[in-house]
């Protein structure tokens, strides 16, 4: 198996607050992987610190074999780490069509047009349409996402993330707030990913996470503090301690 | 909220017809007011100054107190080049006072785009503040706040001089007003378009998805620089004369004032601003001088208040309302 990221002894600290305590970690090409800990354990950090929204304070971070650490957030993108957000993060008063299609343009390098109709991109256009059908969202398209029910907002949320075509997707707790029946509507769309998309999802919904993931990684307090499979994880009796049993699983 | 001209991937681009009643409305004045073509040609000149405020304003979302700093650039570009350097041809001070405005749009870009909000706007209030200091203190190449006279424009393409009536003045403006209006639609509607609305929608989200933010900003706001700067030129080219107050802190906060009485966001607002207010300063402010600014500052509250859009905002919510009269 190829490692799709990678961090090596990976550290920040807000002041006095330690918030990623020298992770090691790998996301292996095609993974399932799931990334789960208390509130305020630092796993939204994580992920900022792999996009490069924030600097870490040392260590490496590396992807697709190459070190990223010092690159910007950008270049990082470029290379294939895509992202959603907790809260969502949309172009609220544009249309669901628009918000991927802001996506797959600067994918594919047509955002620079200044003279050219952005409706006659019609590579864009319908690349965009396409991925919003392949949600289910095929109706919505010319929805402004604001007037969309919150569930279709958070499955635009990662439409965006996957017009950017990925080969890395970090997913920020996909299914916070959205109502258990919807939510397995989230799990639907996830599985039908492709299948060497290597994916970190952080999610509180044990639900999800038992369903979906393959690989568990528990955050506390900025440290790893255990790794391993589903059935590994929900026996480990530290998580148990600091995590599962606050949440009956 | 339908604001006509978002553009956009979903938009359509297409002309529509009521697009064509500001250019029928400017050529049939020039037919039917012979007596007020000086008046329309600095009509033309403001919508184009209001025009290029919209696109940084209203489209990139960036709140300008110092625009006339690239006005004034361009009025004074055109000026010298005339009164200093004895360059005359209207077109060559047309493209050299856009160049340098669109210059300066670059360097003070670089610097205040790295703000936002607030910071942002006081940072564009103090380099409008410098540019002026700038004209006043370099009285040997600005006049200074004698201001700059002995500016003479060889005809247009050679062949038609600037008149007492105006006429050519009022058509070469709003040739130049023309062009500069289909740019600024194509740019509205285009992929570029597009993401300067991502931007000031979702500048977190712009980012995320591995835009260049900060390159867009710097080029939308050096494109509504050289517009302005275009606008200069044809205010000193029009009136032979300048002054400081092209680079005035007043004239910024007019200008603004002007694009949110028309409508801000929707290209045609720096259409109806411009005009509503300068015909009504025209007819109003000297009947009544002492009440025109009191005038404009209620009909400013009254707008910013009830009629969030403008005047188009209201003309549009006229329009569906009796459209949907109709089909009732
Ligand atoms: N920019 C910041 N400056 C200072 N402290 C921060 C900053 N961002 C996060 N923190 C703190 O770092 C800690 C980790 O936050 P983080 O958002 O990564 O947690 P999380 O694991 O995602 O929690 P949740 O499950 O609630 O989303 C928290 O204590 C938070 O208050
Ligand atoms: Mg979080």
């Amino acid at each position: 198996m190829t490692i799709a990221l990678e961090t090596r002894n990976l550290r920040k600290q807000f002041g006095a607050l330690t918030v990623a305590d020298g992770i090691d970690f790998r996301l292996e090409r095609g993974a399932r992987h799931a990334l789960i800990g208390p509130n305020g354990a630092g796993k939204t950090t994580f992920i900022n610190l792999l996009t490069g929204g924030l600097r870490s304070n040392s260590g490496g971070i590396f992807l697709n074999g190459e070190e990223v650490t010092r690159l910007s957030q950008r270049a990082r993108i470029r290379r294939g780490l895509g992202r959603t957000f907790q809260i969502n993060t949309l172009f609220r008063s544009l249309t669901a069509l628009d918000n991927v299609a802001l996506a797959v343009a600067e994918r594919r390098g047509v955002a620079w047009n200044l003279i050219g109709r952005a409706n006659r991109h019609a590579d864009v256009v319908s690349e965009s349409r396409d991925l919003l059908t392949s949600l289910g969202l095929a109706q919505d398209a010319d929805t402004r996402v604001s007037d969309l029910a919150y569930g279709k907002q958070r499955l635009v949320e990662i439409a965006i993330a996957l017009g950017m075509k990925p080969s890395v997707l970090l997913l920020d707790e996909p299914a916070a707030g959205v109502p258990t029946m919807e939510s397995r509507r989230i799990l639907e769309v996830l599985d039908s990913l492709p299948q060497d998309l290597a994916i970190l999802i952080i999610e509180h919904d044990m639900d999800l996470v038992f369903r979906f993931a393959r690989q568990i990684t528990v955050l506390s307090r900025g440290a790893l503090l255990a790794e391993g499979t589903p059935d590994e994880i929900s026996a480990d009796h530290r998580v148990r301690e600091v995590y599962l049993g606050e949440r009956d699983v | 909220m339908g604001n006509l001209h978002a553009g956009g991937y979903s938009a359509n681009a297409a002309l529509r017809w009521q697009e064509s009643l500001p250019w029928l409305v400017a050529i049939a004045a020039f037919f039917l007011l012979p007596e007020f073509l000086n008046l329309g040609a600095r009509i033309l000149i403001f919508i184009l100054f209001a025009l290029s405020l919209d696109l940084i304003v209203g489209y990139a979302g960036i709140v300008t107190l110092g625009h006339a700093a690239f006005f004034g650039l361009g009025a004074y570009t055109a000026g010298i080049l005339s009164a200093r350097a004895g360059i005359n041809d209207p077109l060559i001070q047309l493209v050299a006072s856009g160049v340098t405005a669109g210059l300066l749009g670059v360097v003070t870009g670089a610097i205040i785009l790295r703000t936002r909000g607030l910071a942002l706007m006081m940072l564009t209030l103090a380099i409008g503040s410098i540019c002026l200091e700038v004209a006043n203190k370099a009285s040997s190449l600005t006049g200074g706040a004698d201001g700059l006279a002995g500016i003479t424009i060889a005809p247009v393409l050679g062949q038609f001089r600037f008149d007492l009536y105006g006429k050519t003045s009022y058509l070469y403006c709003l040739a130049i007003l023309f062009v500069c209006w289909w740019f600024v639609r194509r740019l509205v509607y285009s992929p570029f378009g597009a993401s300067l609305a991502g931007i000031r929608e979702n500048n977190l989200r712009m980012h995320a998805i591995g835009a260049p933010v900060y390159l867009r900003m710097l080029a939308v706001y050096a494109i509504s620089a050289a517009l302005a700067g275009f606008a200069g030129a044809l205010l000193t080219q029009t009136s032979q004369f300048v002054g400081l107050n092209v680079v005035s802190f007043e004239l910024s906060g007019e200008m603004l004032v002007m694009l949110i009485l028309g409508g801000v966001g929707r290209i045609y607002g720096a259409f109806a601003g411009p005009a509503v207010y300068m015909i009504a300063q025209d007819q109003l402010a000297k009947q009544f001088p002492e009440y025109w600014y009191l005038g404009i500052g209620s009909l400013l509250v009254i707008v910013v208040l009830f009629a969030k859009g403008g005047v188009l905002g209201l003309v549009d919510r006229m329009v569906s309302r009796i459209g949907k009269g109709r089909r009732s």
